[in-house]
């Protein structure tokens, strides 16, 4: 058995690699998606996709891995770690504040509703639509017809 | 950007993810709320110290490359907006709309709020 201690630096460590994949995508994107004309478009994209894919992966490993160890870690690694170091609040927020500062205001209002909004709309899509994925390998469901 | 920089930006999100991880299991032990108060803390203290960094590189304080690691690395890696999206769509599930509501606004209001204060003392400094 582990020791608590090295147990706690493992999980820590976990969500730490998960959020250096996450960072550095998040960091791939911003280069490879310019702003529109003043109006960032990498970080509310980052943000969105990650909502989704937090949305789906917190039901998928539910379903899939009810009670395993295994499903605590995938979601400290890819959930905690990955979509949590991928997205970014903070950026958000300063890209707001630059456009606010910008006299920018009715794009910053767009800006920062848009992405709260997507947001929602995108952690709602990835659990009905994790739901429905995994909903159909539930055991004594696997390969019967519904008629 | 050179390669040295994007990758030490990766290990500050990393290192920020950590630190997320463990100020986040610190609020929510002493904490019981339906309001997810260790995101809403996370969040705000790190765009208040975000603004305050793009405040400085605005008015040339703060190295150009240190910029980007503190910030896009270490403080994008510490604060969450999946994690935000994910606790206010369980309260609507919950139909708990009334402090979703007030969480995804509020946050949004006081992240906003507190970056706008860092940019301004960041700037005029």
């Amino acid at each position: 058995m582990f020791h608590p201690g090295a147990q706690r630096a493992a999980t820590i460590t976990t969500v730490v690699v998960g959020g250096t994949f996450g960072a550095a995508c998040r960091e791939g994107v911003t280069w490879a998606v310019p702003d529109l004309d003043q109006l960032p478009v990498a970080t509310p994209a980052v943000n969105v996709v990650g909502a989704f894919l937090l949305g789906y992966l917190y039901v998928a490993v539910t379903h899939r891995l009810p009670g395993d160890p295994r499903g605590a870690r995938l979601r400290l690694l890819l959930g905690t770690g990955f979509c949590g170091g991928f997205t970014t609040y903070s950026s958000l927020a300063t890209d707001t504040v630059v456009l606010l500062d910008g006299s920018h205001t009715d794009l910053a209002t767009i800006y920062v509703l848009t992405t709260l909004l997507l947001g929602a709309v995108a952690t709602f899509a990835g659990i009905v639509v994790a739901s429905r994925a995994h909903a159909r390998i539930q055991p004594g469901q696997e390969e019967t017809q519904q008629r | 950007m050179t390669l040295g920089i994007f990758l030490l930006l990766a290990v500050a999100g990393g290192l920020g993810a950590g630190t997320r991880f463990v100020v986040d299991g610190l609020i929510s032990s002493k904490l019981t709320s339906a309001l997810p108060w260790s995101t809403v803390i996370i969040n705000t203290s790190g765009s208040l110290v975000l603004g305050a960094i793009t405040g400085l590189v605005a008015s040339s304080i703060a190295a150009t490359d240190l910029g980007p690691v503190v910030g896009a690395g270490f403080l994008g890696g510490y604060t969450t907006f999946s994690t935000a999206s994910h606790e206010t769509v369980l309260l609507i599930q919950d139909r708990r709309y009334g402090i979703a509501f007030a969480y995804s606004v509020g946050t949004l209001v006081a992240c906003v709020a507190l970056a706008y204060a860092g940019y301004r003392w960041g700037a005029s400094m």
